[in-house]
Protein backbone atom coordinates (compact mmCIF):
# COMPACT_ATOMS: atom_id res chain seq x y z
CA UNK A 1 0.00 0.00 0.00
CA UNK A 2 2.06 2.97 -1.30
CA UNK A 3 -0.36 4.93 -2.14
CA UNK A 4 0.10 8.76 -1.61
CA UNK A 5 -2.76 11.18 -1.55
CA UNK A 6 -2.18 14.71 -1.61
CA UNK A 7 -4.42 18.39 -0.84
CA UNK A 8 -3.94 21.34 -2.52
CA UNK A 9 -4.05 24.38 0.59
CA UNK A 10 -5.03 27.44 -0.79
CA UNK A 11 -8.06 28.21 1.09
CA UNK A 12 -9.55 27.33 4.69
CA UNK A 13 -11.89 25.03 3.25
CA UNK A 14 -8.75 23.04 1.87
CA UNK A 15 -7.65 22.97 5.72
CA UNK A 16 -10.90 21.10 6.58
CA UNK A 17 -10.53 18.05 3.26
CA UNK A 18 -6.68 18.05 3.98
CA UNK A 19 -7.73 16.75 7.55
CA UNK A 20 -10.64 14.37 6.27
CA UNK A 21 -8.42 12.89 4.51
CA UNK A 22 -6.18 12.27 7.29
CA UNK A 23 -8.63 11.33 9.46
CA UNK A 24 -9.47 8.56 6.81
CA UNK A 25 -6.40 7.33 5.88
CA UNK A 26 -5.83 6.92 10.08
CA UNK A 27 -8.96 5.06 10.35
CA UNK A 28 -8.27 2.86 7.66
CA UNK A 29 -4.80 2.04 8.87
CA UNK A 30 -6.16 1.24 11.66
CA UNK A 31 -5.04 4.08 14.64
CA UNK A 32 -7.13 4.29 17.68
CA UNK A 33 -9.54 7.46 18.06
CA UNK A 34 -6.75 9.35 20.42
CA UNK A 35 -4.12 8.57 17.80
CA UNK A 36 -6.65 9.68 14.76
CA UNK A 37 -7.00 12.84 16.48
CA UNK A 38 -3.67 13.50 17.06
CA UNK A 39 -2.85 12.95 13.54
CA UNK A 40 -5.78 15.22 12.32
CA UNK A 41 -4.45 18.15 14.56
CA UNK A 42 -1.07 17.87 13.18
CA UNK A 43 -2.62 18.14 9.80
CA UNK A 44 -4.43 20.79 10.87
CA UNK A 45 -1.70 22.66 12.19
CA UNK A 46 0.84 22.05 9.21
CA UNK A 47 -2.39 23.00 6.65
CA UNK A 48 -2.59 25.92 8.79
CA UNK A 49 0.52 27.06 8.44
CA UNK A 50 0.72 26.82 4.54
CA UNK A 51 -2.37 29.16 4.42
CA UNK A 52 -1.18 32.08 6.93
CA UNK A 53 2.39 31.91 5.54
CA UNK A 54 3.33 30.87 2.07
CA UNK A 55 -0.12 31.40 0.82
CA UNK A 56 -0.51 27.95 -1.02
CA UNK A 57 1.30 24.87 -0.95
CA UNK A 58 0.15 21.14 -0.76
CA UNK A 59 0.12 18.01 1.90
CA UNK A 60 0.52 14.57 0.90
CA UNK A 61 -0.32 12.17 3.23
CA UNK A 62 1.21 8.39 2.57
CA UNK A 63 1.16 5.22 4.63
CA UNK A 64 4.43 3.45 5.45
CA UNK A 65 5.84 0.38 5.95
CA UNK A 66 9.43 -0.40 7.44
CA UNK A 67 10.26 -3.90 7.78
CA UNK A 68 6.86 -4.28 8.85
CA UNK A 69 6.51 -1.55 11.15
CA UNK A 70 3.38 0.36 9.94
CA UNK A 71 2.79 4.49 10.07
CA UNK A 72 1.17 7.51 8.14
CA UNK A 73 3.71 10.06 7.11
CA UNK A 74 2.09 13.40 6.75
CA UNK A 75 4.58 15.91 4.28
CA UNK A 76 3.91 19.79 4.50
CA UNK A 77 5.23 21.07 1.03
CA UNK A 78 5.45 24.79 0.13
CA UNK A 79 7.23 27.46 -1.85
CA UNK A 80 6.76 30.02 0.55
CA UNK A 81 8.78 32.48 2.14
CA UNK A 82 10.66 30.05 4.11
CA UNK A 83 11.71 29.97 7.91
CA UNK A 84 14.09 31.99 8.92
CA UNK A 85 15.18 31.37 12.49
CA UNK A 86 13.65 27.76 12.46
CA UNK A 87 15.05 27.42 16.38
CA UNK A 88 12.74 30.04 17.18
CA UNK A 89 9.98 28.25 15.53
CA UNK A 90 9.97 25.29 17.53
CA UNK A 91 10.01 27.10 20.84
CA UNK A 92 6.61 27.12 22.73
CA UNK A 93 5.18 30.94 22.58
CA UNK A 94 7.28 31.90 19.41
CA UNK A 95 4.66 33.64 16.89
CA UNK A 96 4.38 35.64 13.80
CA UNK A 97 1.02 35.90 13.68
CA UNK A 98 -0.66 36.59 17.21
CA UNK A 99 -1.60 33.44 17.36
CA UNK A 100 -0.48 31.00 20.76
CA UNK A 101 2.62 30.05 19.17
CA UNK A 102 2.17 26.21 19.82
CA UNK A 103 1.63 25.51 15.73
CA UNK A 104 5.28 23.35 15.37
CA UNK A 105 6.07 22.78 18.54
CA UNK A 106 2.52 20.60 19.05
CA UNK A 107 2.86 19.22 16.09
CA UNK A 108 6.34 17.48 16.97
CA UNK A 109 4.91 16.13 20.07
CA UNK A 110 1.67 14.72 18.33
CA UNK A 111 3.63 13.04 15.92
CA UNK A 112 6.50 10.61 16.33
CA UNK A 113 8.82 11.85 14.43
CA UNK A 114 9.45 15.30 13.41
CA UNK A 115 11.85 16.84 10.30
CA UNK A 116 11.88 20.49 8.68
CA UNK A 117 13.61 21.70 5.99
CA UNK A 118 13.67 25.28 5.06
CA UNK A 119 15.40 27.63 2.67
CA UNK A 120 14.59 31.38 2.77
CA UNK A 121 12.88 32.46 -0.30
CA UNK A 122 12.48 29.15 -1.66
CA UNK A 123 10.28 27.36 0.48
CA UNK A 124 9.64 24.68 3.32
CA UNK A 125 9.13 21.23 3.44
CA UNK A 126 8.24 19.41 6.98
CA UNK A 127 7.38 15.85 7.49
CA UNK A 128 5.98 13.75 10.08
CA UNK A 129 5.24 10.08 11.14
CA UNK A 130 3.05 8.98 13.50
CA UNK A 131 3.79 5.20 14.21
CA UNK A 132 0.85 2.44 14.49
CA UNK A 133 1.26 0.76 17.90
CA UNK B 1 -28.60 23.05 -55.43
CA UNK B 2 -25.35 23.56 -54.19
CA UNK B 3 -24.51 25.29 -57.46
CA UNK B 4 -27.27 27.80 -56.76
CA UNK B 5 -26.59 28.64 -53.59
CA UNK B 6 -22.49 29.11 -54.76
CA UNK B 7 -23.34 31.72 -56.87
CA UNK B 8 -25.96 33.70 -55.06
CA UNK B 9 -23.06 33.99 -52.48
CA UNK B 10 -20.84 35.13 -55.18
CA UNK B 11 -23.20 37.72 -56.40
CA UNK B 12 -23.93 38.95 -53.17
CA UNK B 13 -20.31 39.51 -52.77
CA UNK B 14 -21.05 42.37 -55.41
CA UNK B 15 -23.79 44.41 -53.94
CA UNK B 16 -21.99 46.62 -50.62
CA UNK B 17 -24.99 46.91 -49.24
CA UNK B 18 -26.85 44.10 -47.71
CA UNK B 19 -23.74 41.83 -48.45
CA UNK B 20 -24.25 40.43 -45.07
CA UNK B 21 -27.87 40.39 -44.22
CA UNK B 22 -27.89 38.59 -47.49
CA UNK B 23 -25.08 35.95 -46.38
CA UNK B 24 -27.32 35.74 -43.56
CA UNK B 25 -29.80 34.33 -45.12
CA UNK B 26 -28.09 31.91 -47.39
CA UNK B 27 -26.69 30.72 -44.35
CA UNK B 28 -30.15 30.14 -42.44
CA UNK B 29 -31.70 28.99 -45.61
CA UNK B 30 -29.13 25.94 -46.46
CA UNK B 31 -29.12 25.03 -42.89
CA UNK B 32 -32.77 24.68 -43.01
CA UNK B 33 -32.86 22.51 -45.85
CA UNK B 34 -30.10 20.54 -44.94
CA UNK B 35 -31.34 19.92 -41.20
CA UNK B 36 -32.12 16.35 -41.10
CA UNK B 37 -28.23 15.62 -42.53
CA UNK B 38 -27.45 18.29 -39.92
CA UNK B 39 -29.45 16.41 -37.08
CA UNK B 40 -28.25 13.44 -37.54
CA UNK B 41 -24.84 14.50 -37.81
CA UNK B 42 -25.14 16.40 -34.43
CA UNK B 43 -27.28 13.10 -32.71
CA UNK B 44 -24.33 11.06 -33.80
CA UNK B 45 -21.39 12.95 -31.74
CA UNK B 46 -23.38 14.38 -29.40
CA UNK B 47 -24.16 11.01 -28.42
CA UNK B 48 -20.55 10.05 -29.19
CA UNK B 49 -19.88 12.24 -26.09
CA UNK B 50 -22.46 11.18 -24.09
CA UNK B 51 -21.36 7.43 -24.13
CA UNK B 52 -17.72 8.57 -23.42
CA UNK B 53 -17.69 11.45 -21.23
CA UNK B 54 -21.19 11.22 -19.66
CA UNK B 55 -21.17 7.68 -18.36
CA UNK B 56 -21.91 8.02 -15.39
CA UNK B 57 -24.56 10.54 -16.03
CA UNK B 58 -26.66 8.29 -18.06
CA UNK B 59 -27.42 6.11 -15.34
CA UNK B 60 -28.58 8.32 -13.28
CA UNK B 61 -30.52 10.94 -14.91
CA UNK B 62 -32.52 10.89 -17.82
CA UNK B 63 -30.29 11.88 -20.63
CA UNK B 64 -33.02 10.83 -22.81
CA UNK B 65 -33.46 11.02 -26.83
CA UNK B 66 -36.21 13.38 -26.28
CA UNK B 67 -33.88 16.21 -25.05
CA UNK B 68 -31.24 15.62 -27.59
CA UNK B 69 -34.11 16.08 -30.12
CA UNK B 70 -36.06 19.35 -28.16
CA UNK B 71 -32.08 20.78 -28.27
CA UNK B 72 -31.53 20.58 -31.56
CA UNK B 73 -34.84 22.06 -32.70
CA UNK B 74 -34.80 24.95 -30.20
CA UNK B 75 -31.16 25.64 -31.76
CA UNK B 76 -32.38 25.88 -35.36
CA UNK B 77 -35.32 27.37 -34.34
CA UNK B 78 -33.15 30.59 -32.67
CA UNK B 79 -31.01 30.28 -35.93
CA UNK B 80 -33.97 31.24 -37.75
CA UNK B 81 -34.40 34.10 -35.34
CA UNK B 82 -31.10 35.28 -36.01
CA UNK B 83 -31.95 36.28 -32.03
CA UNK B 84 -31.28 33.93 -28.79
CA UNK B 85 -33.42 35.85 -26.49
CA UNK B 86 -36.38 35.66 -28.78
CA UNK B 87 -39.58 34.19 -26.99
CA UNK B 88 -37.33 32.51 -24.16
CA UNK B 89 -37.85 29.49 -25.39
CA UNK B 90 -33.81 28.50 -25.14
CA UNK B 91 -33.45 29.83 -22.14
CA UNK B 92 -36.12 27.83 -20.56
CA UNK B 93 -35.13 24.45 -22.11
CA UNK B 94 -31.25 25.36 -20.47
CA UNK B 95 -32.42 26.09 -17.07
CA UNK B 96 -34.71 22.77 -17.13
CA UNK B 97 -31.61 21.18 -18.03
CA UNK B 98 -29.37 22.12 -15.61
CA UNK B 99 -32.03 22.10 -12.85
CA UNK B 100 -32.49 18.23 -13.23
CA UNK B 101 -28.94 17.88 -12.70
CA UNK B 102 -27.53 17.51 -15.75
CA UNK B 103 -24.09 18.88 -16.45
CA UNK B 104 -22.98 21.58 -17.77
CA UNK B 105 -20.78 20.14 -20.30
CA UNK B 106 -23.41 18.42 -22.07
CA UNK B 107 -24.78 21.71 -23.13
CA UNK B 108 -21.93 23.44 -24.25
CA UNK B 109 -20.81 20.13 -26.14
CA UNK B 110 -24.47 20.27 -27.95
CA UNK B 111 -23.17 23.82 -29.02
CA UNK B 112 -20.05 22.75 -30.22
CA UNK B 113 -21.01 19.98 -31.89
CA UNK B 114 -23.94 22.46 -33.51
CA UNK B 115 -20.94 24.76 -34.54
CA UNK B 116 -18.52 21.99 -35.82
CA UNK B 117 -21.43 20.51 -38.04
CA UNK B 118 -23.21 23.27 -39.51
CA UNK B 119 -19.60 24.70 -40.34
CA UNK B 120 -18.58 21.12 -41.90
CA UNK B 121 -21.72 21.80 -43.96
CA UNK B 122 -20.72 24.68 -45.46
CA UNK B 123 -16.92 24.39 -45.99
CA UNK B 124 -17.80 21.21 -48.47
CA UNK B 125 -19.90 23.86 -50.40
CA UNK B 126 -17.34 26.39 -50.30
CA UNK B 127 -13.95 26.85 -50.94
CA UNK B 128 -13.38 30.68 -51.52
CA UNK B 129 -11.46 31.46 -48.30
CA UNK B 130 -12.69 34.75 -48.10
CA UNK B 131 -16.09 33.88 -47.93
CA UNK B 132 -15.56 30.89 -45.73
CA UNK B 133 -14.10 33.38 -43.37
CA UNK B 134 -17.33 35.62 -44.08
CA UNK B 135 -19.13 32.10 -42.78
CA UNK B 136 -16.81 31.50 -39.98
CA UNK B 137 -17.51 34.84 -38.32
CA UNK B 138 -21.29 34.43 -38.92
CA UNK B 139 -21.85 31.72 -37.40
CA UNK B 140 -19.46 32.54 -34.47
CA UNK B 141 -21.58 35.84 -33.96
CA UNK B 142 -25.11 33.74 -33.65
CA UNK B 143 -23.52 30.55 -31.24
CA UNK B 144 -21.25 32.71 -29.02
CA UNK B 145 -23.87 34.55 -27.48
CA UNK B 146 -26.13 31.51 -26.92
CA UNK B 147 -22.92 30.00 -25.17
CA UNK B 148 -22.30 32.89 -23.15
CA UNK B 149 -25.53 32.51 -22.41
CA UNK B 150 -25.56 29.03 -20.91
CA UNK B 151 -22.51 29.42 -18.87
CA UNK B 152 -23.79 32.57 -17.68
CA UNK B 153 -27.05 30.96 -16.52
CA UNK B 154 -25.51 28.17 -14.95
CA UNK B 155 -23.04 30.16 -13.02
CA UNK B 156 -25.90 32.22 -12.03
CA UNK B 157 -27.82 29.19 -10.57
CA UNK B 158 -24.59 28.13 -8.78
CA UNK B 159 -23.56 31.66 -7.22
CA UNK B 160 -27.66 31.56 -5.72
CA UNK B 161 -27.26 27.86 -4.30
CA UNK B 162 -24.08 29.37 -2.65
CA UNK B 163 -24.97 32.44 -1.32
CA UNK B 164 -27.96 30.72 -0.23
CA UNK B 165 -26.72 27.81 1.71
CA UNK B 166 -24.01 30.33 2.70
CA UNK B 167 -26.50 32.28 4.53
CA UNK B 168 -28.01 28.95 5.79
CA UNK B 169 -25.00 28.24 7.81
CA UNK B 170 -23.86 31.43 9.01
CA UNK B 171 -27.62 30.99 10.77
CA UNK B 172 -26.71 27.57 12.11
CA UNK B 173 -23.12 28.50 12.70
CA UNK B 174 -23.12 30.04 16.15
CA UNK B 175 -26.26 30.36 18.12
CA UNK B 176 -26.68 31.60 21.72
CA UNK B 177 -29.44 29.99 23.45
CA UNK B 178 -30.55 31.31 27.10
CA UNK B 179 -31.63 27.89 28.83
CA UNK B 180 -31.99 29.25 32.95
CA UNK B 181 -31.84 32.38 34.24
CA UNK B 182 -28.41 33.81 34.10
CA UNK B 183 -27.32 30.35 32.01
CA UNK B 184 -27.00 30.72 28.30
CA UNK B 185 -25.22 27.95 25.97
CA UNK B 186 -23.61 27.74 22.85
CA UNK B 187 -23.25 24.94 20.95
CA UNK B 188 -20.93 24.37 18.18
CA UNK B 189 -20.68 21.78 15.76
CA UNK B 190 -18.82 21.16 12.48
CA UNK B 191 -15.07 23.10 11.60
CA UNK B 192 -14.22 26.28 12.62
CA UNK B 193 -12.66 28.71 10.31
CA UNK B 194 -11.89 32.54 11.17
CA UNK B 195 -15.02 33.92 9.64
CA UNK B 196 -17.11 31.63 11.69
CA UNK B 197 -14.88 32.40 14.90
CA UNK B 198 -15.23 35.98 14.53
CA UNK B 199 -19.59 35.19 14.44
CA UNK B 200 -18.93 32.62 17.93
CA UNK B 201 -17.49 35.79 19.56
CA UNK B 202 -20.24 38.53 18.37
CA UNK B 203 -22.86 36.36 19.15
CA UNK B 204 -21.42 35.75 22.41
CA UNK B 205 -20.63 39.26 23.55
CA UNK B 206 -24.05 40.47 22.36
CA UNK B 207 -25.91 37.25 24.18
CA UNK B 208 -24.37 37.58 27.04
CA UNK B 209 -25.52 41.51 27.17
CA UNK B 210 -29.06 40.38 26.12
CA UNK B 211 -29.62 37.88 28.36
CA UNK B 212 -27.64 39.18 31.24
CA UNK B 213 -25.93 35.82 31.24
CA UNK B 214 -24.00 35.58 34.53
CA UNK B 215 -22.40 32.14 33.09
CA UNK B 216 -22.36 30.82 29.21
CA UNK B 217 -21.44 27.34 28.63
CA UNK B 218 -19.68 26.88 25.21
CA UNK B 219 -20.35 23.17 24.27
CA UNK B 220 -17.35 22.07 21.50
CA UNK B 221 -18.96 18.15 21.56
CA UNK B 222 -19.68 18.65 17.87
CA UNK B 223 -16.18 20.21 17.12
CA UNK B 224 -14.00 17.61 15.27
CA UNK B 225 -10.86 18.89 15.57
CA UNK B 226 -9.50 21.41 18.06
CA UNK B 227 -6.00 23.00 17.01
CA UNK B 228 -4.25 26.02 17.88
CA UNK B 229 -6.20 28.58 15.59
CA UNK B 230 -9.71 26.86 17.29
CA UNK B 231 -7.98 26.97 20.96
CA UNK B 232 -6.99 30.51 20.38
CA UNK B 233 -10.38 31.96 19.41
CA UNK B 234 -12.17 29.73 22.35
CA UNK B 235 -9.29 31.39 24.58
CA UNK B 236 -10.37 34.65 23.17
CA UNK B 237 -13.56 34.46 23.44
CA UNK B 238 -13.75 33.61 26.83
CA UNK B 239 -11.70 36.49 27.93
CA UNK B 240 -13.78 38.46 26.57
CA UNK B 241 -17.04 37.11 28.46
CA UNK B 242 -14.74 37.68 31.27
CA UNK B 243 -14.20 40.95 30.95
CA UNK B 244 -17.78 41.51 30.62
CA UNK B 245 -18.31 39.84 34.04
CA UNK B 246 -19.62 36.69 33.19
CA UNK B 247 -18.22 33.20 33.32
CA UNK B 248 -17.23 31.44 30.96
CA UNK B 249 -17.25 27.62 30.81
CA UNK B 250 -15.75 25.28 28.33
CA UNK B 251 -17.85 22.08 27.86
CA UNK B 252 -17.85 18.48 25.64
CA UNK B 253 -14.41 18.05 26.21
CA UNK B 254 -13.88 14.25 24.60
CA UNK B 255 -10.80 12.30 25.98
CA UNK B 256 -9.19 12.59 22.50
CA UNK B 257 -8.97 16.36 22.56
CA UNK B 258 -8.09 16.94 25.89
CA UNK B 259 -5.42 14.70 24.99
CA UNK B 260 -4.20 16.89 21.77
CA UNK B 261 -4.67 19.66 23.11
CA UNK B 262 -1.95 18.73 25.90
CA UNK B 263 0.25 17.64 23.63
CA UNK B 264 -0.38 20.75 21.64
CA UNK B 265 0.98 22.41 25.20
CA UNK B 266 -2.22 24.76 25.16
CA UNK B 267 -2.99 26.32 28.69
CA UNK B 268 -7.03 26.77 29.12
CA UNK B 269 -6.29 27.21 32.80
CA UNK B 270 -7.79 30.64 32.77
CA UNK B 271 -11.42 29.16 32.89
CA UNK B 272 -13.44 26.21 34.16
CA UNK B 273 -13.55 23.48 31.62
CA UNK B 274 -15.95 20.14 32.06
CA UNK B 275 -16.42 17.24 30.15
CA UNK B 276 -19.98 17.53 29.31
CA UNK B 277 -22.93 19.49 29.02
CA UNK B 278 -24.22 18.47 32.21
CA UNK B 279 -21.36 19.18 34.48
CA UNK B 280 -20.70 22.21 32.90
CA UNK B 281 -24.59 23.33 33.66
CA UNK B 282 -24.32 21.90 37.30
CA UNK B 283 -21.71 23.99 37.88
CA UNK B 284 -22.94 27.05 36.44
CA UNK B 285 -26.28 26.53 38.15
CA UNK B 286 -24.12 26.78 41.68
CA UNK B 287 -22.20 29.54 40.62
CA UNK B 288 -25.88 31.67 39.81
CA UNK B 289 -26.94 30.39 43.09
CA UNK B 290 -29.84 28.28 41.72
CA UNK B 291 -31.21 24.82 42.09
CA UNK B 292 -32.87 22.35 40.21
CA UNK B 293 -36.00 20.79 42.46
CA UNK B 294 -37.77 17.52 41.41
CA UNK B 295 -41.75 17.80 42.25
CA UNK B 296 -41.23 14.57 44.08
Amino acid sequence: MDIQSCVEVRNEWDIVSARQLGRNMAKELGFGNVDQARITTAISELARNIYLYAGRGKICIEPIDQLGRKGLRIVALDNGPGIREIRKVMEDGYTTSGGLGAGLPGVKRLMDEFSIESTVDVGTEISATKWLR
Amino acid sequence: MQKIIRNEIIESKLYVVGVQEKLDNLIVQMINENQETLKNHWLKEVNLFKEKELAGYTTTLKLSEETDQQFFELLIKHINYHDISKDGTLDQFFDQVLHTGLPLKYLTQGLQVARRVILNLLVETESDKEKLAAVYREIDSWLDPILNRVIENSSQIWERTVSIQKTALLELSAPLIPVFKNISVMPLIGSIDTERAKLIMENLLNGVIKYRSEVVLIDITGVPVVDTMVAHHIIQAADAVRLLGSTCILVGIRPEIAQTIVSLGIDLSLFPTKSTLQKGMENALEITNQQLISNE
